[in-house]
């Protein structure tokens, strides 16, 4: 019972460090970035070909691939995203899923169908038994680490002048613009930072989902928007618990009713958007 | 004198309706060239069904996104639910292929009449996650119902011929697929004579302002309702078409990318005017055929492409010079 609930926690953990940063650009520029699981498939392939061809340690590979998913989201922000700010949410859908169409033959292409794996260290891969609760270490550690780094962001959000001037950005972006913000800047950095934590959920998640391979970004837009339908556009904390939920439903579904299996996650989200159309975690007065 | 002017503004309507109602010779001539092709290309018969099939599913979409601008990133739903319907009646006994047709068509438009009041609330983007939502729950539902769907190995089922005379299936391709051109032709007759009739003058103003067709005193939310139900229809056709002429269905059917092809299709042909839906689908399948011929694992990246470079060059800039050179012959333009 326990264990399912800590594997349900950190499965929805992982599901939030991918997720986040898609829930900030949704609540930032309103903007329905479906590709958001390619910079996830760009950190966990770092990850994976730098531990199984360069032999770099697991955990010096994780720095490395945030940075390159946070290249590779400036990169992309700066040259296409921007252009499509104001553009209707159906181009926005087209486009970014015309982006994922794209980047899964490339990474086909170079590296093959076969999934990637990423085999943990030793001090990572055994289990842990606890007053009769057997749990993985790797989930102890996906726990730890992903709740430090929600932890990191949301004091930085709420404590730093950066995070003051996002929120104020994402609360209205014009009224922030106007009060001498800079949105245009705050926007790519966000960009950056939210495709680099999704990198770093990608390689992360690559040993929990069996590998990273080509199809990766498609799988996961699903679980994605469900995260930001649930957890509401506007915050953090929102996604965050979204995740959680999303994380411990879907695991606790599989095991108690494998009948319906994903069903659950799916009739939440349905539900969720009947009720609440902003989402559970939005103030009631958005926009 | 105000009598003589409403008469004459009354004759004027009229007048421009009868207009919108008359054939144009290229309309004609598509439908012919449709029929010529089955009979020229026997040996690719089966890729023309292909077409007409996914052509009534983009005619679908056409329906609610071109003549009501509501998004849809799950029509897949009811594609789905119209095949594995059929698949599932003639697994059961009912093989005559027109009365399938009718039964899953109807079970579709019931699931569209049931879902259609959560598009009324929230934005474009909750309107994008419901469908998409329902589409996946659906899925999820055939996969794990292995007992009536046959779970991940699908159904292979048999068809009577059609009117107990036509055999369709992989002994008659081109029964096949002239039982598809049928089909699709009769509903885009309705869906042609729906878009001229008031109704679809209606639902143009809803997409082009929804507060303001409200204001003017049209019920908005029942006229989405009644063309999203529609639409379901049409969708379950399409999916009952392609149950019954291919014989199999599987779970793919309900896929993500099923409602992302169909969408991809009408754009390519432009939304609005009910013939894009149908080039958009030939447009597609013949690309397909075409690039994973050479290439089979990668065509995916050229449609990719394709919708990237339509939305950063425009679909308006595009499209914009032919649909306007085709909007003032097609049946449901509106002289401005």
């Amino acid at each position: 019972m326990l264990t399912i609930l800590l594997d349900g926690v950190a499965y929805g953990m992982l599901l939030f460090l991918l997720a986040c940063g898609l829930s900030v650009t949704l609540g930032l520029m309103n903007f329905i970035n479906l590709a958001h699981g390619v910079f996830g498939m760009i950190g966990g392939y770092a990850t994976a070909l730098l531990m199984n061809r360069a032999g770099v340690p697991f955990l010096a590979t994780l720095p490395i691939a945030f940075l390159l998913a946070a290249l590779a989201g400036i990169i992309l922000e700066r040259t296409l995203y921007r252009r499509l700010y104001g553009a209707s949410p159906l181009d926005q859908v087209l486009f970014t899923i015309g982006l994922v169409f794209m980047a899964m033959p490339i990474a086909n292409y170079f590296l093959g169908d076969q999934p990637q794996q990423v085999h943990l260290p030793p001090w990572l891969s055994g289990r842990l038994e606890f007053q009769g609760v057997g749990i993985g270490v790797y989930r102890l550690f996906l726990i730890g680490v992903c709740g430090a780094i929600a932890a990191a962001l949301q004091i930085f959000l709420v404590k730093t002048r950066f995070g003051a001037q996002l929120r104020a950005a994402v609360d209205d972006a014009r009224v922030a613009s106007g009060l001498g913000i800079n949105v245009d800047r705050l926007f790519a950095i966000t960009f950056a930072v939210g495709s680099g934590l999704a990198g770093l959920g990608g390689a992360l998640a690559a040993d929990v989902v069996g590998g990273i391979d080509p199809a990766f970004p498609l799988k996961f837009i699903v679980m994605f928007l469900i995260v930001v339908t649930i957890g509401g556009s506007n915050g953090i904390l929102g996604a965050f618990v979204g995740a959680l939920l999303l994380g411990v439903l879907d695991v606790a579904g599989k095991y108690y009713v494998p009948s319906i299996g994903a069903f659950i996650i799916y009739f939440v989200m349905v539900l969720t958007l009947i009720l609440r159309p902003q989402g559970l975690f939005a103030r009631g007065d958005a926009r | 004198m105000s009598a003589t002017a409403s008469v004459a503004a009354r004759n004027r309507l009229a007048a421009h309706l009868r207009r919108r109602e008359r054939w144009r010779w290229w309309e004609i001539a598509f439908w012919l060239a449709g029929l010529a092709a089955i009979f020229a290309i026997p040996s690719r018969v089966g890729l023309i069904n292909e077409i007409l099939i996914a052509g009534l599913f983009a005619l679908s979409l056409d329906l609610i996104l071109g003549l009501t601008g509501i998004v849809s990133l799950g029509h897949a739903a009811f594609f789905g639910l119209g095949a594995y319907a059929a698949a599932i009646l003639s697994s059961r006994g009912i093989t005559d292929p027109i009365l399938g047709l009718l039964l899953s068509s109807a079970l579709a438009a019931a699931l569209g009449l049931l879902t259609a009041p959560l598009l009324l609330r929230g934005s474009d983007l909750t309107r994008l996650m419901v469908t998409m939502g329902i589409a996946l729950m659906l899925g999820e539902l055939a996969n794990r119902n292995g007992w009536l769907t046959g779970g991940a190995d699908g159904l292979n089922i048999e068809m009577s011929p059609v009117l107990g005379l036509f055999p369709i299936g992989f002994t008659g391709q081109r029964n096949a697929a002239l039982y598809s051109l049928v089909v699709l032709f009769v509903l885009f007759l309705v869906a042609r004579r729906l878009a001229q009739s008031p109704f679809g003058l209606s639902l143009a103003a809803i997409r082009e302002n929804r507060l303001r067709a409200g204001a003017l005193g049209i019920s908005t939310s029942r006229r989405i309702i009644a063309i999203y139900t529609i639409a379901a229809a049409y969708a379950g056709a399409a999916g009952a078409l392609l149950a019954q002429t291919t014989q199999i269905v599987s779970l793919d059917l309900f896929d993500f990318h099923r409602s992302a092809d169909v969408l991809l299709m009408l754009i390519i042909g432009g939304p609005g005017y009910l013939y894009g839906g149908i080039i958009g689908a030939a447009v597609f399948i013949v690309l397909k055929d075409v690039i994973s011929g050479a290439t089979p694992e990668y065509w995916e990246f050229w449609i990719g492409a394709m919708l990237v470079a339509l939305v950063l060059i425009g679909r308006e800039r595009l499209f914009g010079f032919g649909r306007k050179a085709i909007g003032r012959l097609a049946p449901g333009h509106v002289q401005a």
